[in-house]
This record gives structure tokens, sequence and C-alpha cells, in this order.
């Protein structure tokens, strides 16, 4: 496999909007966030999801984002993070 | 498009957190999809698609299993599984057992 980021890497989610089985969460589409680590490589559930098998398989990765950043108006910690699980064709470098 | 599913951030109010027990037909439902996902006739990405495009009304009228029930369905007869008048007979004839 052959994974695109590495840890650390500044990465912006896409803002794409596509019918279909879509596992990147609309709430963080067209941010960015950093890369935390790559999980592994995993059949595409996009291709899945119509009895496709999903090959190749596609890198994984824990992204990290800022809470501050995510939502406006957040009145958590200025320190908040959230990490989201996203494939690697949702993702660009930043 | 935002899907109806994806609700991530809404305001949608206080968080149920009470526990409930799950009918014995939800347990059923819950087990066919582990014994049809060892199969190999069915993953939870095609689950998901099926309940992701009930339609809002569907999905809002439906209980949580009762919309498993519904993609399922689809999912199976889309493969070939089951075929739509196999499914159909086999409603009625527990509809009518239901009511005997």
């Amino acid at each position: 496999m052959s994974a695109r980021f590495r840890p650390g890497d500044r990465v912006a989610v896409r803002s794409a909007y596509p019918p279909g089985h879509i596992r990147t969460p609309h709430y963080i589409r067209g941010k960015t966030g950093v890369i935390e680590r790559l999980c592994g490589a995993f059949p595409n559930p996009e291709e899945l999801a119509y009895g496709r098998n999903g090959l190749p398989a596609q890198p994984l990765y824990r992204v990290r984002f800022r809470q501050d950043q995510v939502w406006p108006g957040y009145l958590g910690g200025a320190g908040d993070t959230i990490d989201i699980e996203i494939y690697e064709h949702w993702l660009d470098p930043a | 498009m935002r899907g109806y599913h994806d609700i991530g951030g809404l305001p949608l109010g206080e968080v149920e957190r009470s526990q409930h027990d799950h009918a014995f037909w939800e347990k059923r439902v819950d087990a066919m999809l582990v014994l049809l996902s060892r199969k190999g006739l069915i993953t939870t990405d095609e689950l998901r698609l099926g309940i992701e495009t009930l339609g809002a009304d569907a999905y809002e009228r439906l209980s949580y299993y009762e919309r498993w029930i519904a993609s399922k369905s689809r999912a199976l007869v889309a493969r070939g599984v089951i075929t739509t008048d196999e499914l159909g007979r086999r409603m009625a004839a527990a509809a009518r057992a239901d009511a005997a």
C-alpha cells in the first residue's frame, strides 16, 4: 500500500457532496486538520455499498482537527480536538 | 447535498440516554445481519446505503430495526438472494398467521 500522507502532514478535507454512501461527515468537509496516524488500508465503503469489492484498498487516516476550527463559536477549551477517520481520496495537501 | 442521516452538529435537543430492552424480533433482525455478513451476502455499507436512501419521511417514521428490515430486503433482492415475489408471498403468509 502506498500512503500519500504521513503523520504530521496538514490536510484539507475535500468539499464534495456526491450522492451515495459517504463516510466523510458533512460537517468536516472543507476543514483543515493534521494526520494523526495511518490506520491501514480498507476496501472503499463507497463501492462496497453497491455490492462491488471496493478494491484496491484505500488508505484510511485518523485526522485531528481543532474543535474551535470545526464549530463556529465553540465554547469549549482552546486545546480541544476531534479525531475523525477519513479515506485518502477525501484529503488534499494543505 | 447533505443526507438526512448525516446530522452531526445540527441542533436536535437533548440526547435520550435511558436504556431500553430490545424486542425478540429486533434481536432476530440483528442476528440475521450477522449471518448474512458472514456468508458474504451483504455488507454493512449496503445496509447503510439502503437506510440512507429510504427517503427522509420513511427514515423518520421507521424505528431503528424497521429501517434495517427495509434496507436488508432491498439489498437481498438486488443481489438475487431472494426475489420480490418470494418476499411478498412470505409476508402475506406471516400476516395470515398473525391474523389467525
